[in-house]
């Protein structure tokens, strides 16, 4: 199953007023099992397209159809909402109960599951992101830490064993550690769950370690749709739209400027470290 | 949620919107003193007669003055509907007498004259709120409180605060929508069952709501107090309030206008 988005085009309005379309004519599909990196400058579209994957925002041309549930259709958006997961940026500030456990059990609660499988979700959340059972489940969300409130936010998504995860920038604001917290988590999830990753990233190098694909938009469109390899190597036009490659790409770029031939598709440093053990068995 | 009339400002550069907003509000004042002096319906048409020189004046859309009219809607249609109830009055009109209640033309009147009293006390105010920016209005009721310091009442702090209240009503939306959307995507239901379940269900807005004001408030003392803000002693401003030769003519063209209804509720 996947995600299909055909021909959605969307207008916010202004006192009743259509402005420019946010987003015009996106078509494409987004297959189960992926990891979806999405890239694009700041007003280019990202949140008002993943707003769109469940049903936050009616699809008023085109349609988005989550596993055959068209999102047309008022009646799929609340099946829609317990398949695909939505984080946030700082999703922290949408923790609102007594405890981290009840944080955590609302979505599961509003599943209208049974109260065992409700607390074995919970529990089972709160190892995911590594928050202590004992220690945190009956703690206030707020007298956490800053990293640990993201964490116990994220786990309220993953209680409801989200079928696609869709995050928005979920690193921002985070140490060095915790962004390798969250992608590790990533992995995990897409690796041992099958769950799909959709994520919002300002950050090239973490898109390019971790997606399988990558959606550049502009202006609301699509301007590329592809492996991270074959959107990377086309740094000018990344560039030109006020992005940019991972740093990796950059050194590469260098060492063809000063005549040392290196293909154009590296962009993570294993890619580069095989290249360079590859090239030294040759000579 | 959105759409919130009073109190939004419409820019524009017209001789009332370029009146000092002190100007501004004494005129609000003395205008709600003639539809309070007002006791018959058909004197109404002399505060009426003002608020249309004025919207003219500002060269303000009528369709403004009835948005602002529109939370207001239920409140008229309940007060008409117990005025023509419990008005007494001998007059019975066509014949309409159920024994316990009749249709009286002194109760048609009387529910007329104070909903047209209560429509343009409303339509006056926003006339205010539509031609002065937020900030001239706190600017102006500052100045205007100020003489009261000399009893310790905190007029600077009052009008800060008003300021920065208003400042946050956008923020404040935004911030709701966003963590509306947040439970939403965790399934929260804010559209079926009863009433009570309703306003239950908003608590998960709204303590995040809470908590984010309150985060937001120290933040702002804290980035005030390091641009060397210290309260209202010794401030000086960019936009100094002037009055001008146009605030003179519309303080006399007010008092006219006050002066001629006295003058006719004494006549007649």
């Amino acid at each position: 199953m996947s995600i299909v988005i055909n021909h959605l085009t969307y207008a916010y309005t202004q006192g009743g007023k259509p402005l420019d379309p946010t987003l015009k004519d996106l078509s494409f599909t987004i297959e189960e099992g992926s990891f979806l990196g999405i890239i694009g400058h700041t007003g280019s579209g990202k949140s008002t397209f993943v707003k769109h994957l469940n049903g936050l925002l009616p699809c008023e041309k085109g349609t988005v159809v989550v596993d055959g549930h068209d999102l047309s259709q008022k009646s799929e958006r609340k099946t829609v909402r317990s398949l695909v997961g939505m984080v946030f940026q700082y999703p922290e500030y949408q923790l609102f109960a007594e405890t981290v456990f009840e944080d955590v059990a609302f979505g599961p609660r509003n599943m209208k599951l049974d109260e065992s499988e409700v607390k074995s979700r919970v529990e089972n959340a709160m190892a995911l992101v590594g928050l202590d059972q004992e220690r945190f489940s009956d703690r206030s969300p707020f007298e956490l830490s800053g990293g640990e409130r993201r964490r116990a936010a994220i786990a309220g998504v993953l209680a409801m064993h989200p079928k696609y995860l869709v995050l928005d920038e979920p690193m921002a604001g985070l140490d060095p550690l915790g962004r390798r917290e969250i992608l590790a988590l990533l992995e995990t999830l897409r690796t041992e769950s099958g769950c799909t990753i959709i994520m919002i990233s300002h950050s090239m190098d973490d898109i390019a370690n971790h997606a399988t694909k990558v959606l550049v938009l502009e202006k609301g469109s699509v301007l590329m749709y592809d492996t991270p390899q074959s959107v990377f190597s086309h740094s000018e036009e990344l560039q030109r739209i006020g992005l940019s490659v991972p740093g990796i790409t950059k050194i590469c770029i260098e060492l063809n400027r000063k005549g040392i031939m290196i293909p154009a598709s590296i962009c993570t440093e294993d890619e580069f470290l095989t290249w360079f053990r590859e090239g030294r068995q040759h000579a | 949620m959105r759409d919130i009339t009073l109190g939004q400002f419409v820019a524009g550069n017209s001789v009332i919107h370029r009146l000092d907003p002190r100007t501004k509000i004494g005129m609000m004042i003395l205008y709600i003193v003639m539809t309070f002096l007002v006791k018959d319906i058909w004197f109404m048409s002399i505060p009426f007669l003002y608020l249309v020189l004025e919207l003219i004046l500002s060269g303000i859309s009528l369709r403004y003055i009835l948005n602002s009219l529109k939370p207001i809607r239920f409140l008229l249609i309940l007060m008409f509907l117990l005025n023509l109830f419990f008005t007494k009055g001998e007059n019975v009109l066509f014949g309409i007498d159920l024994g316990f209640w009749k249709l009286t033309g002194e109760a048609v009147l009387q529910s007329f004259f104070l909903s047209i009293r209560i429509i343009l006390l409303v339509a006056g105010a926003s006339m205010l709120t539509l031609t002065t920016s937020p900030i001239a209005l706190t600017d102006g009721l500052e100045k205007l409180l100020s003489p009261l310091k000399i009893f310790h009442f905190p007029a600077h702090e009052l009008a800060m605060m008003m300021t920065i209240a208003l400042r946050f009503v956008p923020t404040l939306m935004d911030e709701s929508d966003k963590i509306r959307n947040a439970q939403m995507s965790r399934g929260a239901d804010f559209e079926s069952g009863n009433i009570f379940k309703r306003v239950k269900s908003m608590i998960p807005i709204l303590i995040p709501l809470f908590v984010s004001s309150f985060r937001k408030a120290d933040e702002l003392a804290i980035a005030m107090e390091s641009r060397c803000y210290h309260g209202g002693d010794g401030r000086t401003r960019m936009h100094q309030l002037k009055f001008r030769i146009d605030d003179l003519f519309a303080i006399l063209i007010t008092l006219a206008f006050v002066a001629a209804l006295i003058v006719i509720l004494v006549l007649f």
